[in-house]
């Protein structure tokens, strides 16, 4: 059998789609925090709870109103999405005058309540959400059984990524964030309404987060902890890719995923800290991140 | 004239001290006038709902109920905190309790690595520790001391207990999924030494950072090992999420899980369909007798949940100790644990129980295996017991203790 550093090649490729495997969830998570960052300027700390909320939405569809998983795919972070427009509306939007880092407090407490209020209706070991029927079952790689359910989350995530980079970098509608991003008082004195450019912006932020959730609900066990776990990852993946690119949030989040993946390979105990150390490195090379410009 | 009274003043200052100090002489010997007991726990973090707010209500239940059945002449007071699963936090707030809150027993500690930091500044403070939810077994070995009390389990015992119980049903060859702090490597430990002294072999292991919310790469590992059985010397969300994703990658039934700790708030979250002929090991089950099945739906109707058998203990030790506080007629440290040694406990929690000089609180544990959805009739009907292993085989003999405090 071939090895690739003590490791035999189908254990090492079996890792690999792992890591691709949460890869694209850090991808979808970053995506929506990048968005919002390019946007608004915010760090938005609520994400983890909009991610967990979005996997309860998905579990309560389910259980109180019988609505399944493909329901749930298109619900889920619509409902997700109207909170973020409620909060953009009735929080975010009196911040913007003032230091930018009030907006990362108040998602802070903003999330701290929400993890609170489901910790307390639900208890942190959570609720089980089965594996939609029509994904059970596994696909045989050869080197791997990986359940059905795992590849349709990666193509899932990476369709969403797709479309969100090709909105953004090549439509008009895309053409018009980028321009109120860049200057927007400019951008309003051509007839854009930019405020309600912003509020959609955070509410569509909020519903790839929701998205990710919903799609994280049969794999992991959805729990009110789930997204606080994931956060700091997340947060970390944007700071390598360089705060507000997209595109630099989708590699990253991939090619983090499947570092991750080979640390749980070949140092398990680091597998924690490997994204924080390449974190270190990055900053100290290039501080505004992978695909980050550099302001003036 | 100026002399005489000054003298008087003197003799009345004197006398009138004197007779105080006499009047609380003959009250009792309390530090305060009030018994304090401090229960440190996790009351957000993964291991919240086997401890956390369903162990403060139980210490509140075990005060309530002392109260009304010993009217006793001292005050008790609880006070609780979140250790948030971090050993420096918790033994800061154990240390500020102790110096500035005078509290006398401080009690939960659920999480290994915040019991062994906090059971040093009791040492260290010489007030007691009434370790519940934590299971390493260097709490009575290595790191053991006399003010320290270990109750409900630890991880010799459920290793132990499920360990033998899975060999003995054919499974011969291990892999361990190890939780990477100090009660992870108790249980994979104690384990290890089960295994292989009933003649099974293990195969290796993976040591996963806690908590991990993706198991997934360790479990594909522990698959392609080709062992029989993966032990998972985890606990909690971590558990729960192995088992999960055990059965989505089609590892189980094909190798067996074997969950050398699980609590049976994990079973409710899992569901029978996902945990099924499960063994595992418990120091306690709500549906066991009248009596557990009496206290249990006291509990659960404030908690809407069952007890696990931390917050179960978690009353039992409490009521031991105010038992002893009352016997005694003191907080002091040492002659309250005299007192608790002497005396075997016999509740609802345990028949005959004892406490060791090792500190560990000798009792029956039980085998369970979990229920079918078919076998279950009613809500929290989890369990099937399979044996009751009694105390003396459960724990490990002192014999084999490497507790200082042992004189072989």
């Amino acid at each position: 059998m071939i090895s690739v550093l003590g490791m035999p090649l189908p254990a090492l490729l079996s890792q690999l789609v792992l890591g691709l495997v949460n890869g694209s969830f850090y991808a979808l998570l970053s995506l929506g925090l990048a968005v919002i960052f390019g946007m608004l300027n915010i760090i938005n700390f609520a994400h983890g709870a909009l991610y967990m909320m979005g996997a309860f939405s998905a579990w309560m569809l389910l259980t109180w109103f019988g609505v399944d998983y493909f329901g749930a795919l298109l619900l889920g972070p619509l409902l997700v999405g109207a909170l973020g427009l409620i909060i953009e509306r009735t929080m975010l939007r009196r911040l913007y005058r003032i230091d930018h880092l009030y907006g990362l407090l108040l998602t802070f407490g903003l999330a701290l309540i929400f993890e609170g209020l489901f910790r307390d209706q639900f208890g942190v070991s959570g609720e089980t959400y089965e594996v939609p029927q029509a994904l059970t079952g596994a696909v045989n790689l050869g080197f791997m059984v990986l359940p059905k359910y795992r590849v349709w989350v990666v193509v899932v995530s990476l369709t969403v990524c797709f479309l969100t980079w090709f909105v953004i970098e090549k439509t008009r509608l895309g053409s018009y964030l980028r321009a109120a991003t860049e200057n927007p008082k400019l951008t309003q004195a051509f007839g854009v309404n930019v405020p309600r450019m912003v509020m959609l912006t955070y509410g569509f932020g909020a519903a790839l987060a929701g998205l990710a959730g919903v799609m994280a609900a049969p794999i992991f066990q959805v729990s009110p902890l789930m997204g606080s776990n994931l956060i700091i990852v997340v947060f970390a993946v944007v700071v390598i890719g360089g705060m507000g690119s997209i595109s630099g949030a989708i590699f990253t989040g991939l090619g983090l995923g499947v570092i991750e993946g080979m640390a749980k390979v070949f140092y398990p105990e680091g597998s924690a800290t490997v994204v924080f150390v390449i974190m270190a490195i990055v900053l100290i090379l290039r501080p505004a991140g992978l695909f980050g410009r550099e302001s003036s | 004239m100026k002399t005489k009274n000054t003298t008087q003043r003197a003799c009345t200052v004197i006398a009138a001290a004197a007779l105080a100090l006499m009047s609380s002489l003959a009250q009792a010997e309390f530090s305060d006038n009030v018994v304090k007991i401090g229960v440190l726990t996790d009351m957000s973090g993964a291991y919240s709902d086997l401890a956390g707010p369903g162990a403060v209500l139980a210490a509140n239940m075990a005060v309530e109920d002392f109260i009304a059945k010993e009217k006793p002449v001292f005050k008790i007071e609880i006070v609780s905190a979140d250790h948030q699963d971090k050993g420096d936090i918790a033994a800061n707030k154990a240390r500020e309790w102790f110096d500035r809150d005078k509290v006398d027993v401080v009690t939960e500690l659920v999480n290994s690595s915040t019991a062994l930091a906090v059971i040093k500044v009791s040492k260290e403070k010489n007030r007691i520790a009434l370790v519940t939810g934590a299971g390493s077994s260097r709490i009575t070995n290595e790191d053991c001391n006399d003010v320290t009390v270990h109750w409900a389990y630890d991880t010799y015992a459920t290793g132990n207990g499920t360990g033998k119980a899975v060999v003995k049903q054919g499974g011969k060859t291990w892999y361990f999924l190890t939780a990477d702090y100090a009660f992870g490597q108790s249980l994979e430990k104690d384990t290890t030494a089960v295994v292989l002294a009933n003649g099974g072999q293990v195969l290796g292991s993976v040591r996963h950072p806690f908590p991990s919310t993706d198991l997934s790469s360790y479990l594909l590992k522990a698959q392609a090992s080709g062992a029989q059985v993966i032990g998972l010397a985890n606990a909690g969300a971590d558990t729960i999420n192995a088992v999960k994703q055990a059965s989505e990658f089609g590892i189980t039934p094909a190798q067996k899980l074997a969950g050398l700790l699980m609590f049976i708030t994990d079973i409710n979250s899992l569901g029978l369909k996902a945990t099924q002929g499960m063994y595992l090991t418990e120091g306690f089950y709500w549906d066991m007798n009248d009596e557990t099945r009496a206290w249990s739906k006291r509990y659960f109707d404030k908690q809407k949940k069952m007890p696990t058998m931390v917050q179960a203990g978690l009353y039992s030790a409490i009521t031991h100790y105010l038992e002893a506080v009352k016997a005694v007629n003191s907080d002091d440290t040492q002659k309250v644990m005299a007192q608790m040694k002497k005396t075997p406990i016999n509740d609802f929690y345990a028949k005959g129980g004892k406490i060791r000089e090792d500190g560990r609180m000798v009792h029956d544990m039980y085998l369970m295996q979990v229920k079918t959805p078919a076998e279950s009739h009613y809500p929290w009907d989890y369990y099937t017991v399979r044996a009751t292993i009694p105390g003396a085989e459960a724990f490990e003999p002192l014999s084999q203790s490497r507790c200082p405090l042992i004189k072989k």
